[in-house]
């Protein structure tokens, strides 16, 4: 089996137990359907204060959300100290990386895709651009935001208070995520052209780029704190 | 360190005359660990855990080799159970054959009979006896006396993380290994 294979297996092994145990998912969706109807009674959706902010709230539900689940991508490891079990593989450590990223991903599209309509509906948003570009703005903002999450999940992990420990490093370094993501997403939301978020594009794209390229060099060292 | 999980600070490990710690991922398919932890996944089968295990070593002919060591712990009858639900002495008959899945030229024992119950002893005790007789290394670090008498061939006491005292196992008795080692450690 090569690299890829690994990584699949790894993937398999840990949605399998999601499936089964339904601690991450569960989690996340709960948090992410809660903070809309919340602020939906919250903010008059008729007043343009709230169509301007609307980009924002998409964000703060799936990076909270996604925060609660993420805090538990390495709790499977610790259980029997299977992360060690891991380690002893003959596998690149990179691999668990890239699965746990593609298993927070998915679980990440799972709660998008929960939230996303229910946030149009409850602020009765007219949603005036193109469909395809928001999907690549989604992706590449929930790509960007889990990779570096799932990255500083490991560091975490093994510290008494790995929950509060998570938000307080992560927010200060996805920034620039969040600011592109939320500004991009305004622009199309509105009906504006692929052209006109080029930039912010470019910035999610490079960010995605280099936080999939530092594990390669880090990961291991990670592990090993 | 000798499992390959971190380099050495300093000197380095070697296997069969060459050094594993430069290429570690080469040595590791060789090696097998059996610790007081199990490394298993409760949420997954006895089944899943080990294809899981298989599939991460590359074991070729997977499926009759998870049947061969199922039938080896005696856990044939709870291979489709999940390891939650197992006791603890199951639970380290699991470890074994995930262990010895990929049939390791090299074998650690860190504790290994830590909460067995005697049908795992005795489970563990062929593993490893079958092992010896197929020309395995194992290396075992155990508090337990009269187990290390009777499995090794050379018994190396560690104080204070040194190797104090080496010796031919066939050369104690277990009164006379206690007595060695409660003097050296005195001695320190």
């Amino acid at each position: 089996m090569g690299y890829l294979s690994k990584i699949l297996n790894l993937v398999w092994k840990d949605l399998v137990i999601e499936f089964r145990a339904k601690e991450i998912l569960s989690v996340m969706l709960i948090f992410a359907i809660l903070v809309p109807i919340i602020l939906a009674f919250s903010l008059n959706s008729a007043q343009e204060t709230t169509e301007n902010i609307f980009p924002g709230i998409i964000w703060v539900a799936l990076t909270f959300s996604g925060i609660l689940g993420f805090n538990r991508t390495f709790l499977n490891e610790k259980q029997n100290d299977s992360l060690l079990g891991l380690m002893l593989t003959p596998v690149d450590r990179t691999a668990i990386y890239f699965a746990k990223v593609i298993v927070n991903f998915t679980m990440m599209i799972f709660t998008e895709a929960v939230t996303l309509p229910l946030l149009f509906i409850l602020f009765d948003f007219r949603f005036r651009g193109s469909i395809l570009t928001l999907v690549l703005v989604i992706f590449l903002g929930t790509l960007g935001f889990t990779s570096v999450s799932t990255f500083l999940s490991a560091l975490s992990a093994n510290t008494r208070a790995s929950e509060i420990l998570l938000p307080i490093i992560l927010f200060p370094i996805i920034i620039p995520v969040i600011i592109a993501a939320v500004q991009s997403t305004g622009i199309v939301l509105v009906g504006a052209s692929i052209g006109e978020i080029a930039s912010w594009i470019k910035l999610l794209g490079v960010y995605d780029v280099i936080f999939m390229a530092v594990p390669f060099i880090l990961f291991e060292y990670i592990l090993e704190v | 360190m000798l499992a390959l999980l971190t380099p050495p600070s300093a000197g380095e490990v070697i296997i069969a005359g060459q050094s594993a710690s430069a290429k570690p991922l080469n040595y590791r398919k060789k090696i097998g660990v059996i610790s007081h932890n199990t490394f298993l996944y409760n949420n997954l089968s006895a089944y899943e855990n080990l294809l899981f295990y298989g599939r991460m070593y590359d074991v070729p002919n997977l499926k009759k080799r998870i049947n061969e060591v199922i039938s080896e712990v005696g856990l044939k009858y709870s291979l489709n159970d999940p390891v939650r639900n197992f006791s603890r002495g199951m639970q380290q008959r699991l470890s074994i054959a995930r262990a010895i899945i990929h049939e390791p030229e090299i074998l650690f024992l860190d504790e290994p009979y830590t909460g067995l119950d005697q049908a795992a002893v005795k489970i563990l005790n062929n593993v490893l006896l079958k092992l010896k007789n197929n020309e395995r290394t194992i290396l075992m670090v155990t508090h337990n006396f009269e187990q290390a008498l009777n499995m090794s061939d050379r018994l190396v006491i560690l104080v204070g993380g040194r190797i104090v005292h080496e010796t031919p196992g066939s050369f104690l008795t277990l009164e006379s290994l206690k007595d060695l080692y409660l003097n050296l450690v005195e001695e320190r």
